[in-house]
C-alpha cells in the first residue's frame, strides 16, 4: 500500500516532529510511504482570502504530486477539508477535472481517520502517562467527521481524557484571521484557554497545528509555561 | 439605518473592552445555544425536515415571481392593498403616504426588520407622526436611541439594570429590579398606545400565496394588539419571505421558533389573511401589505441567491463565536453575524461593508445550525473572491498574498524561503522558542506569543533521513 504524507507547510516549517511522528505511524503500521519534496501547500491561504486561482493552481499541484498514491495522509483536518471537500464540493464542481479531484478526494484521509479506519490499528507505539484535555478543531469535526478517532488512538496510548467544556468552539485561530482581526482571535483563544485550565489537563492535544500554535501561544503569552500543547500523531507515537 | 461596517474592527474593539456588555453577551450564549440544541435533540428529525425546509425555500425562490403574484391576487380578494417598493426609499414613501392620507397620528409597531432596513421610524417621524414600537426589547431601545444589535432578541446586549435606569427615566416611576414587575410597568406604559394608535405596521416572517395570509411569530402577544385593534394595519415585509401554500408554513414553522429560541411554537402565532368581516369582534378597516425589494432580486439567479432561503431565526449568529464575543452592534448595519456579513454587503455594497467577509473563522458553526441550510462560511468566501478580485483589501495584505503564491508555486525556491524563515524565526525565538512581537504580524503577537519554529523544516531534515538510509 503507497501512501503519500501531505506533511502540510505548518509542519514543516514550524513542527517537523508531527511530521515524522505521523511517518513513524504509517511506516510502523506497515505502510509504503512517499513524501513528493515538490509539495508546499494546499492553498487553503489564499482560498480563504479570496484567491480563487492561486488556490485551484496549488489543487492542481498537489493532485500532480499524489496522483500515483494509493492513498493521501495528512497530519491536519484543515488541509485535508481543502483537499476533500473544497476541490470536489466548489474549486472545480462543473469543471473538467472535477472526476480526477473526486479520486483524489476519495483516496485523501485525515491522519487520525486514516489509522482508526483504514488501517484499523490496535496498537500505537506511544505511551503516554497522565490527562490531556482534546481541542476539536473546527475543519476536521464539521467538514470531515473527526471526532471519536484521535480519542480513541490517545487512549490506547494510555492517556487519559479529560473533556473540556465547548472543546467543540473554535480556538479563534482561522489562518490569517488570527491576524487581520487579531484582538478577536485573541479574545476566542482566551476563551478556549480557559476551558483548557478549568480541566486541570496536563496536555493540551488536537489534530490542527494552526490551532495548537493559537492555543500555544495565548497559554505562554498569560504566564503558563507548562501545559505541554501537542499534536495527537505525536502523542501516540511516543514523541510528545 | 446608517451603515457604520467599515468601522467594524475598532467598533468590535470597544466591545471587547466593555466589561458590562462582555457579561450581557455571556448570559445569553447559553440560553440561545443550549435551547436550540435540546429542541433539536428532541425533535428527532431534524436533518430531514431540515433537508426539506431548504427545498421549500429554494422552490419559493425559484416560482418567486408566481408566487408573488398568486399572493398579491389572494391579498387582494380578501381586502388587503399590496402595493411594491423597489427601494428603501419607494417602501418609506408608501407608508408615509398611507399615513398622510388616513390623518395617521400615532403608530404602534411590531418588530420588524425590514422596517430597520428601510429606516421607516425616522421617516414617520419627520412627517409629525409618532411611533411607537411595542416589542418590549424593542421599546427599550427606542427609549436608549438604540438600534437594535440582534434579530430576534434586539435589547440581548443590556443587562436587567440597564434597562431598569431607562424605564426610571422614562416612566417617572420609582425603580424596579425585579423583571416581572418591569415587564408589568412597560405593559402599561404601552396599554394606551395600544389603544390610542391610528396604525400599527408589523413585519411577516413569511407571506403565503395560496391563501394571501401574513404572519407574526412573537412571545409578547404585542403583535395581535398592533395588527388588531388600530384602523389602518401596514404589514413590510421582503418580496423573499413569499412561500407557496400552508403546507410549506406548516415546515418552516417547525424550525423557526426551535431554531430562535428552542422554543416548540412560539407563544402568539398569528396568521392574518385580510380585514374585518362582517360579524368579526376585530380587525382593522383597511390592510396594506408593502412588498420590499431593496436589493434582493439582484440576488435571484447569482452566487449569494441561497442567502435569499433565511428566515431570519438568528442561529447563526448565536452559534457564532464572532459574534458571541463582540455582540450585534459591531456590525454596523440592521443584521449582525455571519448572516450580517452577507447581507450587508450584498444589500449596501461590499465597499461599505470594511471586513465584514473576513469576521469569521470558517468554523462552520453557522452552516450547522442554520435551519435552511444556507452554506454562509462558502458565501462568505465568494465575498471575500470578490474583494480580492476589485482590490478591496488593504495593499500590505494583498502584497502577502501575491509574495505567498509567487513561493507556493515555485518549489526549490519555497524550500529555501522556508528553511531561511524557519532560523531566522527560530533564532528569534530565543531559548524559550516564543516569538513576542512580530513585525507586520502584531494582529498576532499582541495578544499571544509566536511560537517559534525549531530551526530546521521538516523537508530539510526528511531529505537528510533519506540520505543517511541509503
Amino acid at each position: 500500500m503507497k501512501v503519500g504524507l501531505f506533511v502540510t507547510c505548518l509542519v514543516d516549517l514550524s513542527r517537523p516532529g508531527i511530521g515524522f511522528a505521523a511517518l513513524k505511524l504509517l511506516e510502523g503500521a506497515g505502510c509504503e510511504v512517499v513524501v513528493p519534496e515538490a509539495q508546499t501547500c494546499c492553498g487553503q491561504p489564499g482560498y480563504n482570502s479570496g484567491g480563487r486561482e492561486i488556490a485551484k493552481e496549488l489543487a492542481r499541484k498537489v493532485l500532480a504530486e499524489f496522483r500515483d498514491c494509493d492513498y493521501v495522509v495528512a497530519p491536519s483536518g484543515s488541509c485535508s477539508g481543502q483537499m476533500k471537500v473544497a476541490t470536489v464540493q466548489d474549486l472545480f464542481r462543473g469543471e473538467p477535472d472535477l472526476p480526477e479531484f473526486e479520486k483524489l478526494a476519495a483516496k485523501w484521509y485525515e491522519l487520525s481517520q486514516f489509522l482508526v479506519e483504514v488501517l484499523k490499528v490496535g496498537r500505537v507505539p506511544g505511551k503516554f502517562e497522565g490527562t490531556v484535555t482534546y481541542h476539536d478543531s473546527c475543519s476536521g469535526l464539521r467538514e470531515l467527521g473527526v471526532k471519536m478517532q484521535p480519542r480513541y488512538l490517545l487512549q490506547m496510548a494510555g492517556a487519559k481524557i479529560a473533556e473540556m467544556d465547548g472543546a467543540e468552539r473554535c480556538c479563534g485561530f482561522g489562518g490569517t484571521f488570527s491576524i487581520k482581526l487579531g484582538e478577536i482571535s485573541t479574545r476566542m483563544c482566551e476563551g478556549k484557554c480557559e476551558s483548557i485550565r478549568a480541566t486541570g489537563a496536563g496536555a493540551i492535544v488536537g489534530g490542527d497545528l494552526g490551532c495548537l500554535l493559537n492555543i500555544e501561544g495565548r497559554l505562554r503569552r498569560t504566564g503558563d509555561k507548562d501545559t505541554k500543547v501537542l499534536h495527537f500523531a505525536q502523542v501516540i507515537a511516543g514523541e510528545g | 439605518m446608517q451603515v457604520q461596517s467599515m468601522f467594524f474592527k475598532q467598533r468590535a474593539s470597544e466591545k471587547l473592552g466593555d466589561a458590562l456588555l462582555q457579561g450581557n453577551m455571556k448570559k445569553a450564549k447559553g440560553k440561545f445555544v443550549d435551547g436550540r440544541a435540546k429542541a433539536v435533540a428532541e425533535f428527532g428529525v431534524w436533518e430531514e425536515v431540515r433537508t426539506h425546509a431548504a427545498k421549500v425555500r429554494d422552490r419559493a425562490l425559484a416560482n418567486l415571481d408566481a408566487y408573488l403574484v398568486e399572493f398579491e391576487r389572494n391579498a387582494t380578494r380578501r381586502g388587503a392593498v399590496v402595493h411594491w417598493a423597489e427601494t428603501a426609499e419607494e417602501a418609506c414613501a408608501i407608508i408615509a403616504d398611507i399615513a398622510a392620507r388616513n390623518g395617521v397620528r400615532k403608530v404602534t409597531k411590531s418588530k420588524s426588520m425590514v422596517s430597520e432596513e428601510v429606516n421607516l421610524n425616522e421617516r414617520l417621524e419627520a412627517a409629525g407622526v409618532q411611533v411607537v414600537e411595542t416589542d418590549l426589547g424593542e421599546y427599550i431601545l427606542q427609549l436608549a436611541h438604540e438600534p437594535p444589535s440582534h434579530i430576534v432578541a434586539p435589547a440581548v446586549h443590556k443587562s436587567k439594570e440597564q434597562v431598569a435606569d431607562l424605564f426610571q427615566k422614562a416612566h417617572g416611576k420609582p425603580r424596579l429590579t425585579e423583571i416581572p414587575a418591569m415587564t408589568r410597568e412597560a405593559r402599561e406604559a404601552l396599554r394606551g398606545h395600544f389603544l390610542t394608535a391610528d396604525m400599527g405596521i408589523s413585519g411577516s416572517n413569511f407571506v403565503i400565496a395560496e391563501t394571501g395570509t401574513t404572519l407574526t411569530v412573537t412571545n409578547e402577544g404585542n403583535a395581535d394588539m398592533v395588527t388588531t385593534i388600530p384602523r389602518i394595519h401596514v404589514v413590510i415585509t421582503g418580496i423573499e419571505k413569499v412561500i407557496g401554500t400552508m403546507e410549506d408554513f406548516a415546515t418552516l414553522i417547525r424550525l423557526l421558533p426551535r431554531s430562535a429560541v428552542g422554543q416548540t411554537i412560539a407563544n402568539y402565532l398569528t396568521l392574518t389573511t385580510g380585514l374585518r368581516m362582517p360579524g368579526d369582534a376585530d380587525g382593522p378597516e383597511q390592510m396594506h401589505i408593502v412588498l420590499v425589494d431593496a436589493g434582493r432580486t439582484k440576488l435571484l439567479g447569482g452566487p449569494m441567491q441561497e442567502m435569499l432561503r433565511c428566515i431570519r431565526c438568528g442561529a447563526c449568529m448565536n452559534h457564532c463565536p464572532v459574534y458571541q464575543n463582540i455582540g450585534g452592534h459591531a456590525y454596523g448595519w440592521v443584521y449582525p453575524g455571519p448572516m450580517g456579513s452577507i447581507l450587508t454587503p450584498v444589500y449596501v455594497g461590499l465597499e461599505n461593508a470594511g471586513d465584514l467577509p473576513n469576521a469569521a473563522t470558517f468554523c462552520h458553526e453557522c452552516s450547522v445550525a442554520c435551519p435552511v441550510k444556507i452554506p454562509l462560511p462558502e458565501l462568505m468566501r465568494k465575498l471575500r473572491e470578490e474583494q480580492f478580485d476589485r482590490k478591496l483589501r488593504p495593499w500590505p495584505e494583498r502584497m502577502a498574498i501575491a509574495a505567498w503564491a509567487f513561493a507556493v508555486k515555485r518549489p526549490a525556491l519555497y524550500a529555501f524561503l522556508s528553511a531561511m524563515g524557519a532560523r531566522v524565526a527560530s533564532w528569534m525565538g530565543g531559548s524559550e522558542g516564543l516569538i513576542h512581537s512580530l513585525p507586520g504580524l502584531d494582529g498576532w503577537t499582541k495578544g499571544r506569543d509566536m511560537p517559534a519554529p525549531q530551526g530546521r523544516t521538516f523537508r530539510e531534515m526528511y531529505r537528510q533521513r533519506t540520505r543517511e538510509r541509503r
